[in-house]
Parts: C-alpha cells; sequence; structure tokens
C-alpha cells in the first residue's frame, strides 16, 4: 500500500473543518442504532440545552455510526477531537462548561489503553481505529447524515460530477474493471464485468439495485452505511446508472432497518432537490430516478433472483440460475444489482483513480472491505480493513481479544452460508478467494468470534435451525434435507446423536448442495461441514461422551456450586425459577438438578463464579 | 384489485413482517442474531417465555404483549439484544426483563 491508512479520513477531516471554519467549535454525537440504544439521543438533547443554558452558540451535529459501537455513546468535541465515550446526560453539563467552553479535557470519560492504562485522547490513537483503513466508512462520523450539505463538504457529488462531464460510460466500466472492485454482498463477483454484461445486453429499460437487505445474522455494516453515509450509496447507484444506461432504480431495505429507510428517503429528496437526482441530471441530458422498496423479513430476498421477485410484489423464490439478471433481471429486463457497501466504493474509485483503489489489498481481492467484529470479543463493532489483513490483526489489534480471560476458539464469517475458522487458520489473509479456499466465505462481512463457551455442534445447529426457517420451499432438497439435518443436530444437542450420524450429515450436505437452485441452499451445509472439519471431537462427544465440552447443550450439562467461591450470598436462591438452588446464609449452597432447568439465571446473578457447568 | 386470494395468502404467509392474527399492544422482539445467539439470546428467549408465559409467535390473553423473535436487528454489538416496540434495549440480562415487563405494564404503554 503506498497510502497512509489515515490520510482520506484526515483529508475528510480537514475538508469539514474548513466547512465549519479551521478553529470552529462544534460538537459531533454518534447516533447510529448502536449508539441510540445505548441512550445517544437524550445526550444530544441535553448537550443542545446545555449549550443553550450556557449562551454559547456551538452546533451539535448527530453523526452516522462511528463504528466503535461497545463504547458508544460516544462523544467527540471539536476542533481539539477530543474523543468521549459512554457519555451520560449527567456529564453533559461538565463537557460543556469545562471541554467546549474552556478546552479542557475530561480524564474519566477519555479511553483508557487496556494495557498501558494510558489515556488516550483521539479516536486514531485508540488501538481499535490505528490499524484501520476507514476509506469508506470514515466519513460517517464526520457529516449529519440527513443534510446533503455535509456530504458536498467532503466532496460528495464530484464523482459523479467529473464522469457527466468527462468520462463515457465505458470509460467508467473500466475505471471500475481496472480498479478491481468485487460485490460486497458475499459473492465477490467483479463489479465491472457485471456492468459491462448490462450495458451490452438487449432490452429495456435497464435497471440499478442497491441490496440493502442484509439478512446475514451478525452483519450490519451495510445498515451503518444507509443509515451514517446514504448519499456515499446513492452517489454510486447514479454513477453505475449512467455507465450501464439505466434510467430507473431501487433500494431494497430490510424492514427491520427503519432509520435506514428514513435516512435514505432524506437523502433521495434532497439530491433531487439539489439536481443530482432525477430530470436531466446536472443540466446534462442524463436522468434518473431511485424508489425504495421495503423488506418484508425472508433472508433468502437477499439472493438476487428472489429479491426481484419480491420487489415485482411477489413471495420471494429464487429461480434458477442459468437466466442471469444481466440479461434478464426485474421484470426480465436488464438489470445490475449491487450489494450497499459496493455502491459506496463507486464514487471513491472515480475520485482517486483505479490505480490508487488497486494499490489497497490483494492479487484477487482489491480495496478495503467493512467487517462486523461482534460476538466474544473486548472491541465490538464496525472495522474497515484492506483486503488481506489477518484473522489475528483483525480479532487481536483491532478488537482486543476475547473477554474475561477466556479462550479464542473459532470465528464465523459468511452468516449461514459461511463457516467457522478454527485459531490455527487465524494468520490467513482476509480476502475472498483464501476464506473460500478454508472452507469459509466472506459473506457479507459478519465475524463472530467464538470462545471456550461456544458450543460449535450448537452453532452448527443455529444455522441449520435458522436455514430451515428460512427456506423458501421451493426446491426439496433444501426444503426438506434441510430440516432433515436440522433434526439430526437437534438430537445431537439433546443427547439423542447416534454413531453415524455426522456422516450421515456429511452425505446429506452434498445431495442439499447439488440439488438446490440458488445459493441459501447451496451453502446451507457450510455451517455443519466447516465445524465437522475443524471440530469433530465436540461432535464425538456429544454422540458417544454425552457430553457439551463447552458447557451449552442443556440436556448434556450439569450445574453445581463451587463450595470454595460460594459465599452464602442468597442471590442465586432469588433468581431461580425453579428453587432449585438452596442454602443457609453464609454458607455455601448448592443446586438440586432435578429441578433445576438450567437457564442460566444463578450465573448471570452469581458475583463470585461460583456456579460450575460440567 | 385483481389479484387472486392465493397470491395474497402466499405473500402474507411468506414474509414474517405479516401476521394472519391480531397482535398484542406491545410487540417484543428478540435478535436471534449469530452475535445475540453467542452471548445467551436462547436464555433470555427462554426467561420471557416464563415471565410472559407465552411462546414466540404468540399473544398474553390480555393482548398486552406479543413475543416474537427476529433474524437479526442488525446491533450486534450490543447483544444480546430486545427490540420492544420501537425502542432497543442492548446488553440484556435476565434480570433486566422483569424490570422491563414491569414498567411497561405499569406505563401502559402504547403500541
Amino acid at each position: 500500500m503506498n497510502e497512509n491508512p489515515d490520510t482520506q479520513a484526515r483529508q475528510i477531516q480537514d475538508n469539514l473543518t474548513i466547512y465549519y471554519g479551521p478553529k470552529k467549535k462544534f460538537v459531533t454525537i454518534c447516533a447510529g442504532t448502536g449508539c441510540r440504544a445505548s441512550g445517544s439521543l437524550k445526550v444530544k438533547e441535553a448537550l443542545e440545552a446545555e449549550i443553550k443554558k450556557q449562551n454559547m452558540k456551538v452546533e451539535v451535529l448527530a453523526t452516522g455510526c462511528l463504528g466503535f459501537c461497545e463504547k458508544g455513546p460516544m462523544v467527540v468535541v471539536h476542533p481539539d477531537k477530543y474523543f468521549y465515550q459512554h457519555v451520560k446526560v449527567e456529564d453533559v453539563p461538565e463537557i460543556v462548561s469545562k471541554t467546549v467552553g474552556k478546552g479542557e479535557v475530561i480524564s474519566r470519560l477519555l479511553y483508557r489503553h487496556p494495557d498501558t492504562k494510558k489515556n488516550m485522547f483521539r479516536e486514531e490513537d485508540l488501538p481499535f481505529y490505528k490499524k484501520q483503513l476507514r476509506v469508506v466508512f470514515g466519513s460517517n462520523g464526520m457529516i449529519d447524515p440527513m443534510r446533503i450539505d455535509d456530504y458536498l463538504a467532503i466532496d460528495g457529488y464530484q464523482a459523479l460530477a467529473k464522469v457527466l462531464s468527462d468520462m463515457t460510460p465505458e470509460a467508467v466500466i473500466n475505471e471500475v474493471k481496472k480498479a478491481g472492485l468485487r460485490g460486497r454482498g458475499g459473492g465477490g463477483f467483479p463489479t465491472g464485468v457485471k456492468w459491462e454484461g448490462v450495458r451490452k445486453a438487449h432490452g429495456e429499460p435497464k435497471y440499478v439495485i442497491a441490496n440493502g437487505d442484509e439478512g446475514d445474522p451478525g452483519a450490519y455494516m451495510d445498515r451503518s452505511l444507509m443509515e451514517g453515509n446514504p448519499h456515499s450509496v446513492i452517489e454510486g447507484m447514479i454513477i453505475g446508472a449512467y455507465a450501464v444506461g439505466a434510467h430507473e432504480g431501487y433500494m431494497y431495505v430490510r424492514n427491520e432497518y427503519p432509520l435506514a429507510v428514513k435516512h435514505l428517503t432524506i437523502a433521495i429528496e434532497a439530491a433531487k432537490e439539489k439536481g443530482l437526482l432525477g430530470k436531466n441530471i446536472l443540466g446534462t441530458d442524463f436522468s434518473f430516478d431511485i424508489h425504495i422498496n421495503k423488506g418484508a423479513g425472508a433472508f433468502v430476498c437477499g439472493e438476487s433472483s428472489a429479491l426481484f421477485a419480491s420487489i415485482e410484489g411477489r413471495a420471494g423464490e429464487p429461480r434458477a440460475k442459468y437466466v442471469h439478471a444481466v440479461e434478464k433481471g426485474l421484470w426480465d429486463k436488464p438489470t445490475v444489482l449491487n450489494n450497499v457497501e459496493t455502491w459506496a466504493n463507486v464514487p471513491l474509485i472515480i475520485n482517486r483513480g483505479a490505480d490508487w483503489y488497486a494499490s489497497i489489498g490483494t492479487e484477487g481481492s482489491k480495496g478495503t472491505k467493512i467487517f462486523s467484529l461482534v460476538g466474544k470479543i473486548n472491541n465490538t463493532g464496525l472495522v474497515e480493513v484492506p483486503m488481506g489483513t489477518t484473522l489475528y490483526e483483525i480479532i487481536y489489534d483491532m478488537g482486543g481479544g476475547i473477554p474475561n480471560g477466556r479462550k479464542f476458539k473459532a470465528v464465523q464469517t459468511g452468516g449461514p452460508s459461511g463457516g467457522c475458522i478454527p485459531e490455527s487458520l487465524l494468520d490467513i489473509p482476509v480476502d475472498f478467494d483464501k476464506l473460500t479456499e478454508v472452507g469459509s466465505m466472506m459473506g457479507s462481512g459478519g465475524m463472530i468470534v467464538m470462545d471456550d463457551r461456544s458450543c460449535m455442534v450448537d452453532v452448527a445447529r443455529y444455522f441449520l435451525a435458522f436455514l430451515k426457517e428460512e427456506s423458501c420451499g421451493k426446491c426439496v432438497p433444501c426444503r426438506e434435507g434441510v430440516r432433515r439435518m436440522s433434526d439430526i443436530l437437534e438430537d445431537i444437542c439433546a443427547g439423542k446423536g447416534k454413531e453415524g450420524d455426522v456422516e450421515l450429515l456429511e452425505t446429506m450436505s452434498q445431495s442439499i448442495a447439488d440439488g438446490s437452485l440458488c445459493a441459501l441452499g447451496g451453502s446451507a451445509p457450510n455451517p455443519v461441514l466447516s465445524t465437522i472439519r475443524y471440530f469433530r471431537e465436540e461432535y464425538d462427544a456429544h454422540i458417544k461422551d454425552h457430553r457439551c465440552p463447552a458447557g451449552v447443550c442443556k440436556a448434556l450439562i450439569t450445574y453445581s456450586i463451587d463450595p470454595e467461591k460460594c459465599t452464602g450470598c442468597g442471590l442465586c436462591i432469588k433468581v431461580c425459577p425453579t428453587q432449585a438452588t438452596s442454602g443457609e446464609k453464609k454458607k455455601a449452597h448448592s443446586i438440586d438438578n432435578n429441578k433445576c432447568i438450567r437457564c442460566g439465571a444463578c450465573i448471570e446473578s452469581c458475583k463470585f463464579d461460583a456456579i460450575n457447568v460440567k | 384489485m385483481k389479484v387472486p386470494f392465493s397470491r395474497v395468502y402466499e405473500a402474507a404467509t411468506f414474509y414474517t413482517a405479516f401476521s394472519l392474527k391480531p397482535r398484542g399492544k406491545n410487540i417484543i422482539k428478540i435478535c436471534m442474531g449469530t452475535a445475540c445467539h453467542v452471548r445467551g439470546a436462547s436464555a433470555l428467549e427462554d426467561k420471557f417465555e416464563r415471565t410472559l408465559g407465552i411462546k414466540p409467535g404468540e399473544t398474553t390473553t390480555d393482548k398486552k404483549f406479543s413475543l416474537e423473535t427476529v433474524n437479526c436487528v442488525g446491533a450486534c454489538a450490543l447483544g444480546p439484544l430486545v427490540v420492544i416496540n420501537t425502542e432497543y434495549h442492548g446488553q440484556m440480562t435476565m434480570n433486566k426483563v422483569d424490570k422491563l415487563i414491569n414498567k411497561i405494564k405499569e406505563e401502559g404503554a402504547q403500541r
């Protein structure tokens, strides 16, 4: 890479500083869904009220997601860029009088380095951010997603202007091809090739679609882009439409993402008002319009042909893949369907050039990728890294490792189509091809970290139960096969596993993959196959020894109280729903395993880690 | 609308956002995403079932609560997570369940 990782983010910030004036005081607060859940809107209101009360004229900017959701609500006070975490309404008067008023820093609100115990003042100093390359996601924290002027201030729609004034559609396609951009939705198909296919395809009208049906459980980067920087997605789509010759586009957004729908709707209206969308864009004879379609809660609708069916108003059932979407997509017309993150990469490629873009990443995978780093990990949130970063760097350097001193077991990537990667493979560089090679896949970018208290058989059971629910039912091998695999896994987890079950699962996997039309069925066995491949001993422990080594599968575990650790506080007796715990005050308690339903209430309440699970 | 009843029924039963049964005043959605799952979402589900006396997909007889599961609400960093009506409750514990339910009962919150 020939770029300093921070350059782009800095540049954006510099532009914004010009917009606000070099020494202008302003406060940003993260208002992504994560921070909202932690109460950031209340903090924002309090900030505004307090600033007014103290007779100051300082703007409070509610920005998109900053990524470090674990630490929300997050507040940044400019121009010093002091980064405050876990800000509560009670902290607001002090922030306003000290930091906003006098430029003084409040140490208790700063991030403290877990190893050096030193306070860190600015976002870019934090280990979570340091190794990231936030070229797509970085501007989220600098703009109010509901104001188009903020996006324009960071050179928004410059790429569109360049394309419409200086580039032919073919030149745009060549630039995207040269950049090596591949689909961020999981498939990794070269975007430029797809565009070229639609440009050359016969049939009018042509359509472009943004796939915002982010159904992979554990992934939320598209949500944060649509909510935090909607114009970047829209700009990408307009450029794409110009390149392929489309005049109508759709954004298909999950029903579970109401804030994304709101922000996209506002953004589309604002872009129309500015002449960036609609008839005769920027005074040229190119016209393009975007409609928003809300999904209605069906995982399979993230699949291209199911998504078309859903927009057309039907049940989202996929069709056979020998009919290509580039020739016959939405309403049987040539259609470009790209993932939200893919679209957001397009303006970047145009602005900074294909050569710059292609200098980031690995041989086969260019640019950056946003991952949602979640599960049993210290620093949960969204990270954007150059392709080729190792899993180890992501999990340990950025993610800060596993909480509570527990041991890493696996990282699950690729959602229900992906697999679990064990510790021995943590040094593989993350790109499309490598992840597929080890039996998982890139997917949309979920990375769910699991520790020694996560049961891999249970994880496989979880995914198959998910897929059983979400199979549309069209192909029998998927509908019935996944159901049967799910039954077998339920049995294994319930202690009713039989010798030969694992082999049966393997055989069924092959038939289901072969006999399904779409990728849902085609990749459904992956969670099972990858856990068998790397964690076979856990299957054996369940089937042969009737034991769940991780202590998860209820039928195979018992609870007991460690008399050494128990102080006899009585809390577990209070919370137990079945009166299974008993004992006198200040004496070690015990658990009656006949009454115990292994609900975990005692574990959650015990402050002394005295409940053992075996 | 000239749409056959079978097509309407197909779409209505295919998508989880539609329901053919009346739902309660307060809709509790437990996130069942992978991140929430590994952080104990199913224990949380059991707790809600015990507290409300209903299973996912059901509504209490007083029509106050409907319990539902959702595959992922996309706030994975804060798992396990529960969405009650439109409000997100992150880093949920079993202990918080009773408090939340009681609070809603007291407020008589509107849907």
